[in-house]
């Protein structure tokens, strides 16, 4: 790709006049032969990024799988659109590789960019015709048949147990299912999420753009770090005068789902914490909670990881103030709290400063931190052993049918996903979108308890 | 050390067994594959990539020894005598020599071909068999095995579409399996996990008491196969009053436990408490304790409360094959070779056929000096056929050839040629390009 100056628009794509003919989703395999002017480069790359935060809200929001499909649409319309209908595809494409470039360059940056535009990926794939979807499909090697509908009816009675088995509605007669070696789709032989039969998988259209999806991720998390290596070794300094500048401002407007400041369920007090803490709280925080509790004191880390928590969900300065004062004066004294400690918290709440630094932690974040002896900040699921992690979750009331699946998920090292499984366990009701960041853990369930409550007072 | 042999079980009649009766070509025909043809298509280095080890009678064990033909296996073999010979993984190269290779920048020693294995143990049964333990199996208990070998077998067949399964006596109180289809013997450690996790039901461990949890609101196609066509057959007809499973109180309150719901477990614990004093010495108490039990779980009442499954979990937990996971997991797992004579028991471990699997009794195989009897009967004659067929392995041998070896070299022979031609055609493809 290359980046030109104002006016000198030449030669775009030269596969834009197929791209018209047959919609489809680019896979992004290799940097575009084209020229990008440089506002653009930056234009397109923030209308992008619009999608992505966008689908990232979305998803904490715990947005059901068709809200977030239609969510997906309006974001796509809304941000993606082009006034000549031919450029439509370059937008994609240069706003993705510029996107790349932005996000390649931390851990943190690159799994967020990665969670988001492989869901965006598979929203796309999703609504794509069954013609378009083959072509992708072969652009990945999967040159899958579609079961004939005298073969459907042969199997149908043993499709509709498989989907019974996992609690899905049978399918109906128009349903696309894929007839796939078997050794190809691992995870779904496994899990005996499929129909097996004679060394073909017969795999429902659903669980291929899963597949695709897979497939996809994989691809983009390999050319990301790729991608950072170039950066770091040559493009940053080559472009420092051009490109650098607008990548890294980009990134700085990098939120995420943005906690920062709790709207919904503003003002928890302080003589409710208690409780709340006890109802509403992710493990992670619940134990940073219980420890404070008795040690009256946290290191740096659980300080960071606590504090930022409780700004989240709403707890104000003086409130925190009050709170951390309350624990930590018992063990350093007052003074020493106020001179040591207050100030952090206070400038936790600051404006100033990167506003990033202050935003509490994903789970991403919390998940990939190494904390060290004496340090209690750290995801539970992925940094306690499993007797410790069994205790904490029998404490929380975890049951013991529910135990071992959790368990079972930290072992297979899906935290998120085991921390959503306790949060179905203890509230009683799915989470579909699964956990990403604690606080929306935590509106989660304030959300459901309050539901609760009302069905129970009228 | 001296070694702790058991009557059956004599280092010179295994000499004389190795010398006299063990099939060797058979068995290098086998872990050829066809690559010991004259057909330019086969692999000559096939056979010597394959790693054998010997444990010899003093506990040393003789890892990556490989032979290039049957007679470098037969010397090696009667000149070592191993009480036991494993079979391992193909490898990239001789695993002989990975030292040497080991050098090179490139040449990683790494698996590239190994059956799909299983290898199913009876001491993994002991909580659901109470006619022995541990090491003991009897006739009452191999219907466990025999379960298990027409579940897997079924599955790997119907299911997984895989034609040449080897199923093998492991001489003591188990089974093996080997499946050497072409496919088979490529998949990756994530596809054979795969298959290993596709078998599995059993989740938690020794804590919760109950192991086997069916939900959803049907059973996979599989699991209902197999619960339909063999588990719920083996447990009424065979389990049920063999073992005894609803005799005493301590066995039945095993499976009381295993029901989600108190109310009903203290029901049936009421009644058999009555019954054990009433019962008519009629009917078998097993039976008459199970249909009370199936009775009351799948009556009117209880089916909507989650419990329509208990009874097939019931089942499953107590007949449904219990595999060595591991074993199945990793292409380097090393497995015994057929045929070996099992050191502790003197039996050989000979093929069993599937289709005849209710008809295998493992107290009746053939055993080392039962063969060296045999052997010396008609003294000496030295046509080696004619060996076999006096002794009571000739007819496994015979089964091995039959049922599995000839079917299994046939195929090979085509993939062979199959892969030659197809090799050179886009080999002219190319030039013509
Ligand atoms: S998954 Fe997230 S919310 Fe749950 S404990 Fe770990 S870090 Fe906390
Ligand atoms: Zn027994």
């Amino acid at each position: 790709m290359e980046i030109v100056r104002p006016q000198s628009r030449r030669n775009f794509l030269s596969s834009s006049n197929d791209a018209v003919s047959v919609p489809t989703i680019p896979l992004y395999r290799s940097a575009p032969s084209l020229e990008v002017r440089l506002e653009e480069f930056e234009s397109f790359a923030i209308d992008r990024l619009r999608v992505l935060k966008g689908i990232s809200d979305g998803m904490s929001r715990g947005k059901k799988p068709e809200e977030m499909e239609n969510l997906v649409k309006d974001l796509w319309k809304v941000n993606m659109r082009h006034q000549h209908a031919s450029d439509v595809l370059n937008k994609d494409i240069i706003s993705h590789f510029v996107l790349r470039l932005v996000y390649c360059r931390t851990e943190d940056l690159r799994k967020w960019f990665l969670s988001m535009e492989s869901s965006l990926f598979r929203h796309r794939f999703r609504v794509l015709n069954a013609e378009a979807q083959r072509a992708v499909m072969e652009e990945f090697n999967l040159p899958y048949r579609a079961v004939s509908n005298v073969e459907f009816e042969s199997i149908k009675e043993k499709l509709g147990q498989v989907a019974r088995s996992m609690g899905q509605p049978a399918p109906t007669a128009d349903a696309i299912f894929y007839r796939v070696p078997f050794e190809e789709v691992p995870e779904l032989v496994a899990g005996r999420k499929v129909l097996i039969s004679q060394g073909y998988a017969y795999v429902a259209m659903n669980q291929i753009v899963s597949l695709i999806a897979t497939l996809f991720r994989s691809q983009l998390s390999k050319t990301l770090v790729l991608t950072n290596r170039k950066w770091t070794s040559s493009i940053r300094e080559q472009e420092k005068h051009r490109l650098t500048p607008i990548v890294e401002a980009l990134c700085s407007s990098y939120l995420g789902p943005d906690y920062s400041q709790s709207r919904e369920y503003a003002d928890i007090s302080l003589k409710d914490i208690d409780q709340v803490a006890k109802n509403s709280f992710p493990l992670c925080m619940r134990h940073l909670f219980d420890k404070l509790k008795e040690d009256h004191h946290l290191k740096h880390g659980g300080r960071m990881q606590l504090g930022l928590f409780l700004k989240g969900v709403g707890l104000n300065l003086e409130d925190a103030l009050a709170f951390w004062r309350a624990e930590f004066s018992k063990k350093v004294g007052l003074e020493k709290f106020e001179k040591q400690y207050a100030y952090s918290i206070r400038h936790n709440y600051g404006k100033e400063g990167k506003r990033t630094d202050y935003t509490p932690y994903s789970c991403s974040k919390i998940i990939s931190s190494t904390p060290g002896t004496g340090d209690h900040h750290g995801c539970p699921y992925r940094h306690f052993s499993e007797e410790n992690l069994r205790a904490a979750l029998d404490r929380m009331g975890v049951n013991s049918r529910a135990m071992e699946d959790v368990l079972d998920k930290a072992r297979n090292r899906h935290y998120q996903l085991a921390c959503t499984l306790t949060f179905e366990a203890l509230h009683g009701v799915p989470c579909d979108a699964g956990i990403n960041h604690p606080n929306q853990y935590f509106s989660d369930s304030k959300k459901i308890l309050q539901s609760k409550q009302k069905d129970s007072s009228t | 050390m001296i070694p702790q042999q058991e009557p059956d079980f004599n280092l010179n009649h295994l000499k004389l067994y190795y010398g006299k009766l063990f099939p060797f070509a058979d068995l290098v025909r086998w872990v050829s594959y066809g690559n010991d043809g004259k057909h330019p298509g086969c692999d000559q280095s096939y056979l010597g990539r394959r790693e054998f080890s010997f444990t010899l009678e003093n506990d040393i064990y003789l890892r990556f020894q490989s032979f290039n033909n049957t007679l470098e296996l037969e010397n090696s073999v009667k000149e070592k005598s191993p009480v036991k010979i494993d079979i391992g993984p193909v490898y990239s190269v001789d695993p002989a020599k990975r030292y040497a290779y080991a050098q090179g920048e490139n040449n990683v020693f790494a698996p590239v071909e190994r059956e799909l294995i299983f290898d199913i143990d009876m001491t993994d049964y002991d909580d659901v068999r109470y006619c022995c333990s541990g090491a003991d199996v009897c006739l009452v208990c191999w219907p466990l095995m025999t379960i298990a070998i027409k579940v897997i077998d079924t599955a790997l067949r119907d299911d997984f579409g895989f034609k040449h399964v080897l199923w093998v006596y492991s001489g003591r109180r188990g089974v093996h399996c080997w499946v050497c289809d072409r496919k088979a013997r490529r998949l990756s450690n994530e596809q054979r996990g795969a298959i290993a996790d596709y078998f599995r039901v059993y989740k938690g461990n020794e804590n919760s008491h109950k192991k086997v949890s069916l939900t959803g609101a049907a059973l996979h196609p599989f699991l209902a196969t197999s619960y339909t066509n063999v588990l719920k057959d083996y447990f009424e007809k065979n389990l049920l009053t063999g073992q005894n499973l609803l005799a005493t109180e301590e066995r039945y309150e095993k499976i009381l436990n295993m029901i989600p719901d108190e109310s009903i477990a203290s029901e049936l614990r009421g009644r058999w408490q009555d019954s054990r004093r009433s019962s008519s010495a009629k009917e078998d108490i097993n039976v008459v304790r199970w249909e009370q039990f199936k009775q009351v779980l799948q009556s009117g009442k209880h089916k909507a409360q989650g419990l329509r499954r208990c009874v097939e979990e019931i089942v499953f937990s107590f007949t449904y094959p219990r595999l060595d996971m591991e074993v199945s997991k990793h292409m380097n797992h090393l497995l015994k070779a057929p045929f070996c004579v099992h050191p502790k028991t003197g039996r050989v471990c000979v093929p069993i056929d599937p289709n005849r699997c209710d008809e295998f009794d493992p107290t009746t195989v053939p055993t080392l000096s039962q063969l060296i009897e045999e052997l010396n009967y008609e003294g000496s004659i030295s046509d080696i056929d004619g060996e076999l067929n006096r002794t009571s392995i000739g007819n496994a041998i015979t089964l091995f050839r039959s049922s599995f070896l000839q079917p299994l070299l046939k195929a090979c022979k085509e993939e062979i040629e199959n892969s030659y031609n197809l090799k050179l055609q886009q080999s002219k493809n190319s030039l013509g390009w």
